[in-house]
C-alpha cells in the first residue's frame, strides 16, 4: 500500500494490485533521459543546480582571488589558459567574462532550476495531492532545455567575444558593448543560451499554472493551498510576463548584431536606453522570481519547527500577489542614473518603497509565527531564521537604494553588490539550504546529520557575511563593481571580503559531507520527521514518496483549514 | 516506459485549455516586448522625453510667437561626427540669445572630407532634457537624409522656437540656456557599423 498514506486508503480500490503498479520504475535511460515523473525531474534539476552552483561558485572563487590584492594577479594566466593572448586588455576582457559568467550560471541555471525546477516540481503536485504535472512531457522538454541553455553559455566561454574569448557583457547584456561593442560568436552563444533557458522556464510556468488551477485534491481550494504552492504560483505568472520581454529583447540584441536592425542603435533611429528599460522590466520581477519560491518555503518551514500555523495566511498569500504586481512597475530604479527626469525618478523611488510594506507583511508574519510557538532548532529551522535576519538586511539595504537621490552616489558600486548578495547569496541561497535540509528526508528517504548541517549554517553564516558586509563600506567609499583591480585604499576590506569567500568555501565542504554520509550511512527517513508541525500532504505519504503518488486522490474537507491537510482519520 | 496513470479526459481538455491561455499569455507579452519598440518612439515624441524635440506646423509657430513675452534665453548648438564618419561638422554659431516664443534660424556647415559620396542623417535632442517638449522646430536638416559629393560643403538651416509655455513649467525654473546637440551618423551605417566577422 505505498500510493497513499495510510489514512487515505479508505479511498483505495483494494480489488486492484496498485502496490506493484505504483513502485515500478523504467530502466536506468528511459527513466532519467525520458523522464516524464515529476519527482525524478525535480531531482534531476536539484542535481543540475547544485553542479551549475559548483560552476557560478568557483567562478567567485576566481574573482575573490583576483580581488584580494591591489593590481592585476591571475587574470592574465587566465586569459591564456582560456586561449587568448595575455596581454592587458584580453586579461580585463577576462575579467568582463567571468563576472557575466558568475552573474547569468547563478541566476539561470542555479538559483531558477533549484526554486522551480527542482522544489517546485517536486513538492507543488505532492503538495496539492496531484499524481503529477499536468503536462509531464513538456516537463522533460523544460529540463533540457535548460541543461542545453547551461552548455550554450560555456560554449561561448571557448569562442572569440571581442576582446578575447567569451561574452564579457554583463548579465545585463547592455548594448552598444552587447551590440558593436563586443565582435565575435561567444556574445550570440549567451545570448541563445538565454533563450534556450528562457524557454524552458516559460514552459515549466505554463506546467505550473495549469497543475495548479486543475489539479487540485478535491477540496484543495486556493484558501486552503500551502504557501509554497501559493509562492510557485505567483512565481510563474512573473515567468509567463516577465521571460518573453526578455526574448524580445535579447532577439532584437541578436537583429541588430547580425542583420543589421538598429532596434538600440542611434545611427539609426534606435535607443540603447530602450534597451535597458526592456531588460528591466524582466529583470526586477525576475528577482522576484529568484526569491518568491524562497518566501514559500520559509513559510512551511516556519509553521512546522514554530507547531503553529502561519501568522496571517491571507496576508502571506497576497502579500506575495502585491510583491508580484508592484515588482512588474518598478523596473527603473535599476536606471536612475540614464538621464531620467526628476519627476520620473520620483515615482519610482515612491512605487519601489511600496514593495516594502508586503515585504514587511511576510517578515512581519513569520516572527509572529514563531512569537509563543513551541519552537525546535532542526537544521531547517536555523537556516531559515538566518534567511529573515540577512534578508532583512539586503532589504534596508533595497530601500536605500530605492531613493533616486541616493542612487545617484552608488549606482554601480559595490554597496549595490553588497545588497543584491545579501537578498539573494543569502536570502534566496539561505532559503534553497533551509528547504534542501527540511525536503532531503522526504525525496532521498535519508536522514541527514543534523550535526554537520548545523556546523554547514554557522560557518556559512559567518563566511558570507565576511564576504558581503565589507562590501558596503567599499560601496559607500567609492568602489566601483565589475572592476578587477582598485587603489590601495580598499586593500584592507577587499582582503577581508576575500577571507571570507574562503570560510564560505570551505563550509560547503560540510554540506557534500552531508549529503554523502546521509545516502551512505543516513538513517532511515520516516513518512514525516519533523514531527506534529509538519501537516501538508507531502508528509503523509512514504520517504520516498512512491514512484507514482495518489493514484486515489486525497481529499480535503470542510474540516481541514489551511494548514493542517492530514486525513482526519489520525 | 511506466507513466502515472491518464487524467481523466475532461481533466485532460481542461488541462490543455488552461495551458493554452498560459501560453496565449506568454507570446502576448512577447508582442508586446516588440510593440514597445514604436510606442517607446512614440512617447519620446509625445512627451519630449529625454531631451527629445518638438516637430512644429507654422500655426503652432504662429500662436507661439503671439504669446511671446519679450523674455529672452540662450540656446547653445553642439556637433558631433559620429564615429567613421568622414564629415566635419560644426555649428556656424555657437550660441545664439532668442526671444522666447519667437522663431529664430540656426545654420550649421558640414563637409565631405571623404573620396565618395555619402549619406548622412543626423540625430538630435536637446539638454536639459526637461526643455525637449518646449523645443519647437519648423524646419530642420535633421528631418531628411543629406547627401555629400566628395569635398562638397553645405550649409544647412535649423528653424526652431521656444514654446513660451516653458515659463510656467516649475521644472524650467532656472534654465538659462538649452543645448540643441546633434550627431551626424552614416545613413546606411547599420550595415556598415555593425560588427563583421572578422575574427
Amino acid at each position: 500500500m505505498a500510493t497513499t498514506a495510510e489514512g487515505f486508503d479508505i479511498h483505495q480500490d483494494h480489488g486492484h494490485d496498485t502496490h506493484d503498479h505504483a513502485d515500478h520504475k523504467p530502466g536506468f535511460f528511459a527513466r532519467w533521459f525520458m523522464s516524464t515523473n515529476h519527482k525524478d525531474i525535480g531531482t534531476m534539476y536539484l542535481i543540475f543546480a547544485i553542479i551549475a552552483g559548483i560552476v557560478g561558485g568557483a567562478i567567485s572563487g576566481i574573482m575573490r582571488v583576483e580581488l584580494q590584492e591591489p593590481g592585476i594577479q591571475y587574470l592574465q594566466w587566465w586569459a591564456e589558459f582560456m586561449g587568448g593572448g595575455n596581454d592587458l586588455n584580453t586579461a580585463l576582457h577576462m575579467w568582463n567574462v567571468f563576472i557575466t559568467a558568475h552573474g547569468l550560471i547563478m541566476v539561470f541555471f542555479m538559483v531558477m532550476p533549484a526554486m522551480i525546477g527542482g522544489f517546485g516540481n517536486w513538492f507543488v503536485p505532492l503538495m496539492i495531492g496531484a499524481p503529477d504535472m499536468a503536462f509531464p512531457r513538456m516537463n522533460n522538454v523544460s529540463f533540457w532545455l535548460t541543461v542545453a541553455g547551461f552548455v550554450s553559455l560555456l560554449f561561448s566561454l571557448f569562442v572569440p567575444g571581442g576582446t578575447g574569448p567569451g561574452a564579457g557583457t554583463g548579465w545585463t547584456v547592455y548594448a552598444p558593448l552587447s551590440t558593436s561593442g563586443s565582435v565575435g560568436p561567444a556574445v550570440d552563444f549567451a545570448i541563445f543560451s538565454l533563450h534556450l533557458a528562457g524557454a524552458g522556464s516559460i514552459l515549466g510556468a505554463t506546467n505550473f499554472i495549469t497543475t495548479i488551477f486543475n489539479m487540485r485534491a478535491p477540496g484543495m481550494t486556493l484558501h486552503k493551498m500551502p504557501l509554497f504552492v501559493w509562492s510557485v504560483l505567483v512565481t510563474a505568472f512573473l515567468l509567463l510576463l516577465a521571460l518573453p520581454v526578455l526574448a524580445a529583447a535579447i532577439t532584437m540584441l541578436l537583429t541588430d548584431r547580425n542583420f543589421g536592425t538598429t532596434f538600440f542603435n542611434p545611427a539609426g533611429g534606435g535607443d540603447p536606453v530602450l534597451y535597458q528599460h526592456l531588460f528591466w522590466f524582466f529583470g526586477h520581477p525576475e528577482v522576484y522570481i529568484m526569491i518568491l519560491p524562497g518566501f514559500g518555503m520559509i513559510s512551511q518551514i516556519i509553521a512546522t519547527f514554530s507547531k503553529k500555523p502561519v501568522f496571517g495566511y491571507l496576508g502571506m498569500a497576497y502579500a506575495m500577489v502585491a510583491i508580484g504586481v508592484v515588482g512588474f512597475i518598478v523596473w527603473a530604479h535599476h536606471m536612475y542614473t540614464v538621464g531620467l527626469d526628476v519627476n520620473t525618478k520620483m515615482y519610482f523611488t515612491a512605487a519601489t518603497m511600496v514593495i516594502a510594506v508586503p515585504t514587511g507583511v511576510k517578515i512581519f508574519s513569520w516572527i509572529a509565527t514563531m512569537w509563543g510557538g513551541s519552537l525546535s532548532f532542526k537544521s531547517p529551522m536555523v537556516w531559515s531564521m538566518g534567511f529573515i535576519f540577512l534578508f532583512t538586511v539586503g532589504g534596508v539595504t533595497g530601500v536605500v537604494l530605492a531613493n533616486g537621490g541616493i542612487d545617484d552616489n552608488l549606482h554601480d558600486t559595490y554597496y549595490v553588490v553588497a545588497h543584491f548578495h545579501y537578498v539573494l547569496s543569502m536570502g534566496a541561497v539561505f532559503s534553497m539550504f533551509a528547504g534542501f535540509y527540511y525536503w532531503f528526508p522526504k525525496m532521498s528517504g535519508r536522514m541527514h546529520s543534523e550535526f554537520l548541517s548545523h556546523i554547514h549554517f554557522w560557518t556559512f553564516f559567518v563566511g558570507v557575511n565576511v564576504i558581503f558586509f565589507p562590501q558596503h563600506f567599499l560601496g559607500m567609499q567609492g568602489m566601483p563593481r565589475r572592476y578587477p583591480d582598485y587603489p590601495e585604499a580598499y586593500h584592507f576590506w577587499h582582503q577581508i571580503s576575500s577571507y571570507g569567500y574562503y570560510i564560505m568555501a570551505g563550509s560547503m565542504l560540510f554540506f557534500f559531507v552531508n549529503i554523502l554520509y546521509a545516502l551512505v550511512a543516513g538513517k532511515k527517513a520516516e513518512a514525516n520527521p519533523w514531527g506534529e508541525g509538519a501537516t501538508t500532504l507531502e508528509w503523509t505519504l512514504p520517504s520516498p514518496p512512491p514512484y507514482h503518488q495518489f493514484e486515489t486522490l486525497p481529499v480535503i474537507t470542510d474540516a481541514h483549514d489551511y494548514h493542517d491537510h492530514r486525513p482526519a482519520t489520525a | 516506459m511506466a507513466s502515472a496513470a491518464p487524467a481523466s479526459p475532461e481533466t485532460a481538455r481542461s488541462n490543455l485549455r488552461t495551458g493554452a491561455f498560459a501560453f496565449a499569455g506568454a507570446l502576448a507579452m512577447l508582442g508586446l516586448g516588440y510593440a514597445s519598440v514604436p510606442l517607446y518612439r512614440l512617447f519620446c515624441q509625445v512627451t519630449g522625453f529625454g531631451g527629445t524635440t518638438m516637430v512644429a506646423s507654422e500655426s503652432k509657430a504662429a500662436a507661439a510667437a503671439a504669446a511671446a513675452t519679450g523674455q529672452t534665453i540662450s540656446i547653445r548648438f553642439d556637433a558631433t561626427s559620429a564615429m567613421g564618419m568622414p564629415w566635419t561638422f560644426a555649428p556656424s554659431q555657437a550660441t545664439d540669445t532668442v526671444t522666447i516664443g519667437e522663431r529664430d534660424i540656426a545654420t550649421y556647415v558640414a563637409r565631405n572630407d571623404s573620396e565618395h559620396t555619402i549619406t548622412g542623417v543626423a540625430t538630435f535632442n536637446v539638454t536639459p532634457e526637461q526643455a525637449g517638449k518646449y523645443f519647437n522646430k519648423v524646419q530642420c536638416f535633421c528631418f531628411t537624409e543629406q547627401t555629400l559629393a566628395p569635398g562638397q560643403e553645405v550649409t544647412m538651416p535649423v528653424l526652431y522656437f521656444v514654446d513660451p509655455a516653458m515659463l510656467e513649467d516649475p521644472n524650467m525654473k532656472g534654465v538659462e540656456q538649452i543645448t540643441l546637440s546633434y550627431t551626424f551618423h552614416r545613413a546606411e551605417a547599420p550595415q556598415d557599423a555593425a560588427p563583421k566577422r572578422s575574427n
